[in-house]
């Protein structure tokens, strides 16, 4: 809707929240916060997508981004390592950081200059509906769907296995049993979380 | 009696006429009162449903629930029907504590985070006739997505706390959630697939037509609709973590889950995105298998659409509470256990009975429905009593936990 009047001011307002939360994530020290604001990025990218009338990508985005993957990321963070760690930088240099800069951001600008979609006259009314990919998915693509679902589902019965695995009988029995008077404590290793505890005090 | 049911529409449009907006205004002032109603609306019944509900618990155990409270400085009463202004006005004025080690912005972030996207799954929900604040393409999933939101929140809110109960809350609830996201969207799944869309507006239509002239179209009133209800409903109570899935808030073991260190208007806050997602939950559980805003008999239709929403909305939330009352909590191995060994499958299993009954709605022959009713019920049926009895086998039965049973 690009004659809408209101477009350009919420268009400004959400692009700055996207860019901004996307530099607050690259850039603050503490590691949930990064991921939370990775988690506003994407909701951000998500608005923009919904302003330009993709409805069905834009919800997706926020369905799959924000509900799933930056529910994992925090996660993640907090199960295996302390969160409250300062990692020291793979290196200091700025002039190395601007080469490898350079060269991603031209990797990604010149495939997009050479496309032949940038000399495509744009469609003025986008008719991406909900039901139009839905019949996209079940017949031309239905193949590449197939094998996504297929990929998924290996994911999950690998992600179950590894769940599954138990601990070796006697080291479980080991564990159950109440430890006794004089003898040695069974070595207990409770999962690392970096919730901290009053010791850990700003 | 048209007017009646059109009565809201009518008024707005009518409001929006006025010649005394500026014209710039003028689409401000639309979207105004589509929200203010919904959000004063559903506050009141907020604060109506807490007292219904503490007074319901109270008889259910055999006490009185609130009966004090009414118009303050006045010797009326109301039955303790004031008890949520008097709670509210509690909430308000508390001593806001925020613990000394604790994350102060994101744990200021948390309740907004949990209340704003609830509030706005509102928008979709068809009260009436023409009566949705916005009639979208894909509502559904609009409602899902935002509900993804509300897991974020919760772990903002235990992670920021710093404090060892609201973690643990923290993990339990968002473990919840995940796991009875499935069933949830797989339940709903068998709708769309009936349907054909994701419009919130459109399914309610595809309800709204009757056979023989009395029986209501409504999906619950199918067999595999009937089960998608029953999952629907069992995957709600989880996600909006009300008893007997209240583990993430475990006031007897872990104080109070995420909440721990929350007090005054914050605490207020989460409580109040609590019931809005019952809320909304509730509304979509109407919209997608009650017929939505549809009368249950053709002659019934006199009555305006949007009180027999309500209607139907109260009998469910009347639900929800008579089952808190009166059903034990569950223990974290048999939550998972239940949503991913019992539901999902059976949900699976639901939707392939959905798409035999699409499929054979074409038939003509004579006794077509009958066939297609047992054939139905006898997959659901059974895959619900093989699933029964088959996880209490010896090798899918419960771990045994030495210091737990």
């Amino acid at each position: 809707m690009p004659t809408n009047a209101p477009m350009p001011i919420a268009f400004f307002v959400l692009a700055g929240v996207t860019l901004v939360s996307a530099i607050c994530a690259m850039s603050l020290r503490n590691l949930v916060h990064c991921g939370l604001c990775l988690a506003l990025t994407f909701a951000g990218l998500a608005t923009i997508y919904l302003q330009l009338g993709a409805e069905f990508v834009g919800l997706a985005q926020i369905l799959v981004y924000v509900g799933a993957v930056a529910i994992l990321i925090v996660f993640t963070i907090l199960l295996t390592r302390n969160a409250e760690v300062h990692i020291s930088p793979v290196s200091r240099s700025w002039m190395v950081g601007l080469a490898v800069a350079i060269i991603v951001c031209a990797s990604l600008v010149l495939p997009i200059f050479q496309s032949p979609s940038l000399h495509r006259t744009p469609i003025m009314t986008p008719d991406a509906t909900v039901r139009l990919i839905g019949e996209k998915l079940m017949t031309q693509y239905v193949i590449p769907l197939e094998a996504i679902a297929l990929v998924l589902t290996a994911a999950l019965l690998g992600a179950v296995v590894i769940a599954m695995r138990d601990e070796p009988e006697e080291k479980t029995k080991q564990m159950m049993e109440p430890p006794r008077r004089g003898g040695a404590k069974p070595e207990l290793d409770p999962p690392r979380l970096s919730i901290p505890a009053v010791e850990t005090r700003q | 009696m048209e007017g009646v049911d059109q009565i809201f529409v009518i008024a707005k449009h009518w409001i929006t006429a006025w010649s005394f907006w500026p014209n710039a205004l003028r689409p401000f002032v639309s979207i105004l009162l589509s929200i203010v109603p919904i959000i004063g609306l559903f506050a009141l019944a907020f604060g109506i449903t807490t007292v219904v509900e503490r007074k319901a618990l109270g008889r259910v155990q055999n006490r009185y629930g609130p009966n004090r409270v009414g118009i303050p400085l006045t010797k009326i009463r109301l039955a303790g029907f004031g008890q949520f202004m008097a709670d509210g006005i509690k909430m308000l004025i508390k001593e806001d504590i925020v613990p000394f080690s604790a994350d102060k912005v994101v744990h200021y972030l948390a309740p907004l985070a949990l209340a704003i996207p609830v509030w706005l799954t509102f928008a979709v929900i068809p009260f009436g006739r023409n009566m949705s604040a916005i009639d979208l393409d894909a509502g559904l999933l609009f409602f899902f997505a935002l509900g993804a939101g509300s897991e974020l929140a919760v772990f903002m809110a235990g992670w920021s706390s710093r404090n060892k109960y609201a973690l643990v809350g923290a993990m339990r609830g968002i473990a919840q959630m995940i796991s009875y996201e499935i069933p949830l969207v797989l339940s709903t799944v068998a709708v769309v697939m009936i349907v054909g869309s994701l419009s919130l507006n459109e399914i309610v239509r595809a309800q709204s037509s009757y056979s023989l002239g009395f029986i209501p179209h409504w999906h619950v009133f199918t067999p595999w609709g009937f089960a998608a209800f029953v999952f629907f409903m069992i995957a709600a109570c989880a996600e909006t973590n009300r008893a007997p899935f209240d583990l993430p808030e475990a006031e007897s073991e872990i104080i109070a889950g995420y909440l721990t260190e929350y007090s005054g208007f914050k605490y207020a806050l989460f409580f109040l995105g609590e019931y809005m997602g019952l809320f909304a939950i509730t509304g979509f559980a109407v919209t997608l298998f009650l017929g939505g805003w549809t009368a249950p008999l053709p002659f019934l239709n006199v009555v305006p659409s949007w009180l027999w929403f309500f209607l139907k909305f109260a009998t469910l939330i009347a639900l929800f509470i008579w089952v808190r009352a009166t059903v034990p909590r569950l223990r974290m191995d048999q939550l998972m256990k239940l949503a991913w060994k019992f539901l999902v499958p059976l949900t699976l299993i639901n939707l392939l009975v959905a798409a035999v009954w699409h499929y054979s709605g074409g038939w003509a022959f004579t006794g077509a429905l009958a066939i297609r009713w047992v054939f139905c019920g006898a997959v659901i049926g059974s895959a619900y009593v093989a699933l029964g009895r088959g996880l209490h086998t010896k090798h899918f039965a419960p771990r045994a936990y030495r210091y737990a049973d």
